[in-house]
């Protein structure tokens, strides 16, 4: 069965005809393009597809794209400003937050929704809240440093 | 995972009315557990209807007795629930662990405990407490409600509308969880509930179970080492990778001692 979804992606309106069991994942990467949000375990484990849902961070592969029909989707694309990396994304280069920057995306789409909530989050916090976000080469260690960082350039 | 028809429920009735007039039809919460279980293909559904959107399933509201929570409620509103939290502190703290936050935002109580997963945290709160749910056709107590593995008393064209959880004495939740998925490998939710002491736990069986001589040896003497010395049999417990029959035997004297500890 196929079934016409229409979102706002980045806050650009969008539509496309896609399978009932399409995931939102699929649907970004395949049909919109926006290979950013990436697929990893595909077991809604790792968190590399986290992407906002109505300003909420949710498991792209875990949803299927004609349950998102009419929100408003935030994915790593829309973060920056023009060719200004976000403070959060600055912050992960500044404090070498990533290796190979597979888990980037959903690290800092996490990140952001961590921070929205909390805007000072303590070390402990931000451990926590990563609990749904898999990293195979840091050891983590920088990039709850570059939370931390990214967390206080947003606080100004 | 095979492709399905997708209906979108205006309402609990609508819902109920299209899953009632098609055994292969299934109905679609939050979809934490149902989706990855059609990814893995081991559902084959004709029709998801999905209840995500009907107005009104999300409420909390507290009262005298206790809180009664929409089943549509995400598991995040109930863990940042001021009310919750003042109400029955143990359960905005149970639902704070569920999962990760990205599960938070998306799963729901109505989700969980339809779909009874032996692992989940919910059905421990619900028999720990002496909850009652609440469906489109009448309401069932949480003791007759789980009857068994991803099996509960809900028939085919019955929806879960909202639970109510019962005020309690000291009460907590602890579980050892699966690092991964957060999953309870043993949870156990004890309690000084309504109705008396209550000791429910999950993870550990094929379905959510209470502990009687846990209970009794609390209703005496409400301290950890009231528990401590009380073994469950491994008899029929579940075996993974993750942990053996024995191991979670183990747990469930490990994490009522917790629990009773941090109910204080």
């Amino acid at each position: 069965m196929t079934v016409s979804v229409s979102l706002t992606v980045n806050g650009e309106a969008v539509s496309a005809d896609v399978e009932s069991r399409t995931l939102l994942v699929q649907m970004l990467r395949e049909n919109l393009g926006l290979t950013g949000t990436h697929v990893g375990c595909d077991t809604s484990q790792c968190g590399a597809c986290v992407v906002h849902v109505n300003g909420d961070s949710v498991k792209a592969c875990t949803l299927l794209a004609v349950q998102a029909e009419g929100a408003d989707i935030k994915t790593i694309e829309g973060v920056a400003d023009g060719d200004t990396l976000h403070p959060m994304q600055q912050a992960f280069h500044e404090n070498h937050g990533l290796q190979c920057g597979f888990c980037t995306p959903g690290m800092i789409m996490s990140a952001l929704d961590l921070v929205k909530n909390n805007p000072a989050p303590s070390e402990k916090e931000i451990r926590e809240w990563l609990e749904g976000n898999l990293c195979r080469c840091t050891g983590y260690h920088n990039i709850v440093k570059s939370i931390d960082a990214g967390a206080a350039a947003m606080r100004g | 995972m095979y492709n399905f028809e997708y209906k979108k429920a205006g309402s609990v009735d609508e819902a109920a009315g299209i899953v009632g007039a098609d055994d292969e039809a299934k109905l679609l919460a939050g979809g934490m557990t149902y989706i990855p279980t059609l990814k893995q293909r081991l559902a084959a559904p004709t029709t998801v209807v999905d209840i995500g959107g009907i107005g009104g399933l999300d409420g909390i509201a507290v009262d005298g007795n206790g809180v009664t929570i929409g089943a549509m409620a995400r598991h995040a509103a109930v863990a940042a629930s001021t009310d919750v939290a003042a109400a029955i502190p143990a359960l905005a703290d149970l639902a704070s662990h569920i999962g990760d936050p990205q599960v938070r935002n998306r799963g729901t109580l109505g989700g969980s405990v339809a779909n009874n997963d032996p692992a989940a945290d919910y059905p421990a709160a619900l028999v720990g407490l002496g909850a009652t749910v609440q469906t489109n056709k009448r309401t069932i107590a949480a003791d007759e409600f789980f009857t068994g593995l991803f099996e509960t008393a809900l028939g085919q064209d019955e929806v879960v509308t909202s639970v109510s959880f019962p005020r309690a004495g000291k009460a907590a939740y602890m579980k050892f969880p699966n690092p991964a998925s957060r999953y309870a490998i043993v949870g156990v939710f004890a309690a000084q509930a309504a109705d008396g002491v209550r000791v429910a736990v999950t993870g550990a069986g094929p379905c959510v179970f209470r502990v009687g001589e846990m209970e009794a040896a609390l209703a005496a003497n409400w301290s950890a080492d009231s528990v401590a010395n009380i073994k469950v049999s491994a008899d029929g417990m579940n075996e993974d990778i993750h942990a053996s029959a024995e191991y979670r035997a183990h747990l469930v004297t490990v994490m009522a001692k917790r629990a009773v500890a941090k109910a204080g």
